[in-house]
């Protein structure tokens, strides 16, 4: 029985055993001396892992009485958040390393992160969930203070404990209350539990696990954390935050309400519908005025979230698939977009102004064209994948009787599109200023472009992700 | 040749991956270069367009060249054309080569104004061919991205106003219609145009927020997409940002603009407005006459005014899209008729007079009119054929101007004679703007000092002008070159509109008495 369970979480327990021991071997060894080789072998064992995933289609299997569920919809959420943290990896080594930033407990704490993540979105139960989500987020605060010596690394660490510490109480405060009133922790048992009409303090419990679960992918009105921390971190440590745990609190987001409330979409539905319209408009508004473009992208995040929420809206297994294939091509520009933003300095020192961009064109028309196809791909504007995204969650949204969420979804959209294309005036018709440095990192240059070919060779079928993100969504919903 | 509209569609991409990925440097040879890869892309785009036309039967009115393949979503990829789409296709593979002609004086990253023309003519070539409505949407609006960056790098001292505005005001016309194209989905279950044309969205008056509206959903739907097809034509009151792309853009940007862009939106009407939402034209219609009948006459008054050249043809372009979408909305054969060939016909007079422009822009670096007087004396054939396209546009008798306008007044006064007459007004503003503009610039004795080294017309302009001119007068003198092709095709679509309207009609009708 037991080695049933384990043969099930195999692929949790082989990356927390390489973690545990690849730190004590470094403990006990060079120390930093390994940071590089370990960042590209966990990047690998990443990859691996993904592989593994990918080429294992089991049915729906559950492990511990149903604490741990590894479907195709696990499958699909952790097989993006595996390639993106190895991504995401890879492109931070070069950038560290030149600012003396490299410990070699940075890749074994984002292990730990993936680790949590993994478990987020396999939880089958309150309990299995809350310690997915605080393995990732105890990495994650500390991942963010790595530069010590900066007051705003510092600063950013400390902003996301409190408040992560904050939006997880809420979350407890849900569980307890949930648990109280359906006697049980386990989503299939809270599911029987509230068919019909639920209690009053049912709902304030599903009400504060919502509250806490929107702190986690940074939807308004709980974003205030995300400018913040995005701009004090260090980048490499940003594009982590914008790519991997996203995806696994959407994806913890999604099982919650589907495997647990069900029943009673209807009272979850609004809360959510909320939520989305908050998060595409402040996302949208408060962009425009951000000069910094590691906060633009915060922003620009909570705009994204709120379109992904908009599928999980809908309540629907199309829903679901157009939240999966959403968030799975924001991850993919996402990750392009920070490769360049990585790749910005002037003097050997990084650079976030985006007025440091004017006439980027002119230097580097590659990059530069690059850049732009992500950019207007995140604006949503067709031919490139973004905008499909988009026709997904409108079509869910729509399909769903939501039609004026999905009008003011492209009413957003068009705001939003202001800001993406502020930075496209800059790179090609602004003014000359002092030049950024000649990119030193190919390997940032390779992601770029890899993202922005993605972006409009996607066009043609988006790599096949529609039926898998379909087969994903038909094991949560059914 | 079954993939002959993809092949079509494709070489002028074919052309900017040629030009992106193969040519290097930025010297004389290699922009020389670019604009040659252009020229032949184009050129090569328009002889197989020809194929087209002669393999088009005109009795035939459905889709004809049809391709067909699976895509994502459960949409197609589906192209086709018919009688009124195979006239926008012809009309743009013949301006393009013409379009990158003009432009051989650039000398500013020439590499990428190649490629972004060259992007643009595949969008534009997309729109018209599409076959499902997602495609045509993708299509659609990909072209602001072109044309976004055509009016912001390489145009005037406000461009960046300029471009701004352009894109989002368009944007937002949109992705409304994205909205009522999901909605369209759901009802019909499926994206692929034909099918859509032959299916009856409900038209069953509803209240929200205490409004009645007449033909419920069929009237909101009809408004989205009105909301971007009014602005991409543009329609007044939403034409502001006209005025402001043209004026910045560059004179091949403005020449595309006016000739081919804005027809997107007639397109547009003719190809989902009508056959698909009949109800809602029903209701909405009449108050599109007047808007056109009051966009022909402020904006005609508002040409008259003006100081910039460009800023008096853009305003002349809204008053002559108002005679369009007047001709549309009378849904009768000569009023459509019309409209289709008032849009070709304006495609080859607005983009000539741009062109006119663009001449004595590139000598003397300013468009304002008062810089300008008597350029005859040094300029004879330039003279010539500026005279001959403001006469067309003010609908001489003889150039293609006059067909059009004429259709169209003959088709709004079978509908209602007070939008006629108003209308018809149009016709004498537009002469008298356009002969105020080339009184002030041609006429007159040769006084500004800065004018007296003006040097006439080369060659190379001589010979953009000859086909336009060409078109221009055989359109004039013999319109059943066109009318023949579209003619069998319009009837077909008023035939449908005039089924599916007349029960509402009928009930209406006897609301009223």
């Amino acid at each position: 029985m037991i080695s049933a369970d384990i043969q099930i979480v195999l692929p949790e327990i082989a990356l927390a055993v390489y973690a545990i021991i690849a730190l004590l071997a470094a403990v006990y060894t060079v120390k930093d001396g390994a940071a590089s080789l370990l960042v590209w072998l966990t990047s690998g064992i990443f990859v691996l892992v993904a592989a593994w995933l990918m080429t294992n289609g089991a049915d729906a299997q559950t492990a511990f009485d149903g604490m741990f569920v590894a479907d195709s919809f696990s499958r699909f959420a952790k097989v993006t958040i595996l390639l993106s943290a190895a991504a995401v990896l890879v492109m931070s080594e070069q950038y560290m390393v030149a600012r003396n930033l490299l410990r070699f407990e940075y890749p074994l704490l984002v292990v730990f992160a993936v680790v949590g993540m993994m478990v987020m979105v396999s939880a089958g139960d309150l309990m299995s969930l809350y310690m997915g989500l605080e393995l990732q987020s105890l990495s994650l605060y500390v991942v963010a203070s790595l530069r010590r010596d900066s007051v705003k690394s510092t600063e950013a660490g400390l902003k996301y404990f409190v408040l992560g510490a904050l939006s997880s109480g809420l979350l407890l405060y849900g569980a307890s209350l949930t648990y109280g009133f359906t006697g049980t922790t386990l989503f299939s048992g809270i599911m029987a539990g509230v068919q019909d009409q639920p209690s009053l303090g049912l709902l304030f419990g599903l009400v504060f696990l919502i509250s806490g679960l929107a702190f986690k992918v940074s939807a308004a009105p709980f974003h205030m954390w995300t400018p913040d921390v995005y701009e004090g971190s260090p980048t490499p440590i940003t594009a982590f935050f914008a790519t991997a745990p996203k995806v696994a609190a959407m994806a913890l987001f999604a099982r919650l309400m589907f495997e647990a409330f069900g029943g009673i979409t209807g009272d979850w539905q609004q809360i959510i519908a909320f939520l989305s319209v908050i998060s595409m408009f402040l996302g949208s508004i408060a962009a425009i005025g951000q000069r910094d473009i590691k906060r633009l992208m915060a922003y620009s995040s909570i705009a994204h979230m709120g379109y992904a929420l908009m599928g999980l809206a809908a309540g629907t297994a199309l829903g679901v698939q157009a939240m999966l294939i959403y968030m799975a091509i924001y991850v993919t520009m996402n990750i392009g977009t920070f490769a360049f933003i990585l790749g910005m300095q002037r003097d050997g020192r990084p650079v976030t102004d985006i007025q440091s961009l004017k006439m980027y064109a002119k230097d580097q028309p590659t990059r530069a064209l690059a850049m732009l196809v992500l950019m207007f791909s995140l604006a949503g504007v067709p031919p490139m994948v973004g905008f499909f995204g988009k026709l997904y969650v409108l079509r869910a949204a729509y399909d769903a009787g939501l039609a004026w969420l999905a009008v003011a979804g492209v009413v957003a959209s068009v705001i939003g599109a202001y800001y993406y294309l502020r930075i496209v005036y800059y790179m090609y018709f602004g003014e000359e200023t002092e030049k950024l440095d000649a990119p030193s990192q190919p390997i940032l240059g390779a992601f770029l472009i890899a993202s922005a070919l993605i972006m409009v060779v996607g066009v043609v079928n988006l790599f096949g992700v529609e039926p898998i993100a379909a087969a994903a969504a038909a094991a949560l919903v059914n | 040749m079954g993939n002959l509209l993809s092949l079509t569609t494709f070489i002028p991409l074919i052309g900017a991956a040629i030009l992106a990925l193969f040519l290097r440097g930025n010297d004389a040879a290699a922009q020389r270069n670019a604009k040659w890869v252009a020229m032949f892309a184009t050129s090569a785009t328009f002889l197989i367009s020809l194929f087209i036309l002669f393999q088009f039967d005109p009795a035939d009115t459905g889709f004809q060249m049809v391709e067909e393949h699976s895509w994502l979503l459960g949409l197609n990829y589906k192209m086709g054309v018919d009688g009124i789409s195979v006239l926008f296709v012809m009309l743009t593979t013949f301006l393009m080569p013409l379009v990158i002609a003009s432009c051989w004086g650039v000398e500013s990253r020439v590499k990428e104004y190649m490629i972004a023309f060259l992007l643009l003519e595949t969008l534009m070539l997309g729109v018209f061919m599409a076959l499902d409505m997602i495609l045509f949407y993708l299509f659609f609006e990909a072209g602001l991205i072109p044309m976004f960056l055509i009016i912001g790098i390489w145009g005037g001292a406000n461009r960046i106003y300029a471009s701004f505005k352009f894109f989002l005001y368009t944007f937002l016309g949109s992705v409304l219609m994205l909205v009522a194209m999901v909605a369209m989905i759901n009802i019909a279950g499926t994206s692929d145009i034909p099918t859509l044309m032959s299916t009856v969205f409900p038209s069953d008056a509803f209240t929200v927020l205490g409004i009645n509206i007449v033909g419920g959903a069929q009237t909101l739907m009809f408004l989205a997409f009105f909301a971007s097809f009014a602005v991409k034509m543009p329609m007044w009151p939403v034409h502001t940002w006209l005025p402001d792309a043209h004026v910045q853009a560059p004179t091949a940007g403005s020449v595309v603009l006016a000739a081919i862009l804005l027809k997107m939106g007639g397109y547009g009407f003719l190809r989902f407005s009508l056959p698909m939402f009949p109800i809602g034209s029903e209701v909405i219609g009449p108050l599109v006459l007047w808007l056109s009948a009051i966009a022909i006459v402020y904006t005609s008054l508002v040409a008259l005014v003006q100081q910039d050249m460009k800023k008096l043809i853009a305003y002349s372009s809204v008053a002559h899209m108002g005679y369009v979408t007047m001709g549309i909305f009378t849904v009768n054969q000569q009023g459509i008729d019309g409209a289709i060939f008032q849009m070709i016909s304006h495609g080859f007079i607005s983009g000539a007079l741009f062109l006119c422009v663009g001449v004595i822009y590139d000598r003397m670096h300013t468009r304002d009119i008062d810089a300008y007087g008597g350029l005859v004396n040094r300029m004879p054939a330039y003279a010539l054929i500026f005279m001959f396209f403001t006469m067309a546009n003010a609908g001489l008798p003889g150039t293609s101007g006059f067909v059009g306008e004429f259709l169209v007044l003959m088709g709004i006064f079978q509908v209602n004679t007070w939008v006629a007459v108003i209308a018809t007004s149009g016709v004498i503003l537009s002469a008298s703007y356009g002969l105020w503009l080339y009184r002030r610039v041609v006429m007159g004795d040769l006084i500004k000092e800065s004018l007296k080294s003006i040097t006439d017309m080369t060659t190379r302009e001589r010979a953009i002008f000859a086909p336009l001119v060409v078109m221009t007068l055989l359109l004039g003198v013999y319109p059943s070159l066109v009318t023949d092709i579209i003619g069998p095709s319009v009837g077909a679509l008023i035939d449908q509109y005039d089924t599916a309207t007349a029960a509402f009609t009928a009930a209406t009708q006897v609301a009223l008495h």
